[in-house]
């Protein structure tokens, strides 16, 4: 028989959810399972049983039975979408950071990393700031943008930015009051990638007048200043 | 001290409260001690009470009531827009309105310009000093 596609609505509309207009006996014949059982000598149609996998020979009983019944948790089938971008951020836009280590310097965004954190240069040469991630509530969006088309950030992922795992060393006395500080070198590799990255930047910001001295100052507050009150 | 800016039909004023705040209107009608009924070229003719008025020099010359075209065209007689925006009161407005408007960026241009003004002035006047010690 030529495979038919699976029915798309019951046959049996709803009157009320859960009441249906049919009987069972009236959905028993609407279904047509009176034809098939008389296609098939009486009987409807099934499969044998698939033999069950044999069961492993040496299944020892368990070393301890919980007192009381616990229920198993629901699996959490949930998988967190990345943040939502604010229209406001685009490639190319100054942002300002507020916090973290480079809090008050205006910086570059480059483009949004899978995880959802943004992806940001200061460029290095201009205000210190590296290749860096940074969260997108802890930046204010300024409306001053920078061509970065000739840019190419397709290289740069979340996984560029794992820390590098510290060897764990065993407990011994002599370790312990050792402070052996492992050097903390940057790789040459990271280097080359920050001045792929900065040099067609600026090349951009040295276009536009002030705007070098505007990335290597800090955003300040004065007396006075509101900034719900600002434009920025 | 005489009062100098009177309530009267043609006297133009500033807005200073509510949804058609800082809008020039021109005083077209009293209506009773606190109203005025109140016009401009790109409103709807309104009343308003006088507490939300703030009054200005500015007068044009119209009958009571004019009908909307014989407004404009006295205005643009009396050229309420020009004297306004010449006036010192006007260029204020101009000028606050510009500075809140403001981007960072232009915040940051802004602050250099005054920077580099302040130093010319500082080393003008130390060579003026130094000519009148001599």
């Amino acid at each position: 028989m030529a495979p038919s596609k699976p029915r798309s609505k019951s046959r049996n509309p709803l009157l009320i959810p859960g009441i249906g207009k049919f009987s069972r006996s009236k959905m028993y014949h609407k279904r047509g399972i009176w034809a098939i059982k008389a296609k098939h000598g009486g009987t409807f149609p099934r499969h044998d049983p698939k033999p069950a996998a044999p069961e492993p020979a040496s299944k020892k009983p368990p070393k301890f039975y919980p007192a009381d019944d616990v229920k198993t948790p629901v699996p959490n089938r949930r998988k967190p979408k990345p943040a939502k971008l604010r229209a406001s951020i685009t490639p190319g836009t100054v942002l300002i950071l507020l916090a973290g280590r480079f809090m008050g310097k205006r910086v570059v965004f480059l483009k949004q990393l899978p995880s959802g954190l943004l992806l940001i240069t200061g460029p290095f040469t201009v205000n210190g700031v590296p290749l860096r991630r940074v969260n997108q509530s802890y930046v204010i969006a300024t409306s001053t943008k920078i061509d970065i088309s000739g840019v190419n950030v397709d290289k740069f992922d979340d996984k560029c930015f794992a820390k590098d795992k510290k060897k764990r060393y065993k407990k011994s006395e002599s370790s312990f009051f050792e402070t052996d500080k492992q050097e903390k070198k940057l790789s040459q590799e990271k280097k080359d990638d920050q001045k792929a990255v900065d040099t067609p930047l600026i090349k951009a910001i040295e276009a536009v007048e002030y705007l070098r001295g505007y990335l290597g100052t800090k955003f300040t507050l004065r007396s006075g200043v509101k900034p719900h009150e600002l434009q920025f | 001290m005489p009062f100098k800016r009177y309530v009267e039909v043609g006297r133009v004023a500033l807005v200073n409260y509510g949804k058609e705040y800082g809008r020039i209107v021109v005083i077209v009608d009293v209506i009773d001690q606190n109203r005025a009924l109140v016009d401009a070229p790109d409103m709807v003719r309104g009343q308003i009470n006088f507490k939300r008025l703030s009054l200005t020099d500015i007068k044009v010359d119209i009958p009571r009531v004019p009908k909307k075209k014989t407004l404009i065209q006295a205005m643009e007689a009396a050229d309420v827009k020009n004297k306004w925006e010449n006036s010192s009161w006007g260029r204020k407005l101009i000028v606050q309105k510009r500075r809140a408007a403001l981007n960072d960026f232009d915040r940051f241009k802004v602050m250099v310009a005054k920077i580099k003004r302040g130093r010319a002035i500082r080393e003008e006047l130390a060579k003026l000093k130094k000519e009148n010690a001599a």
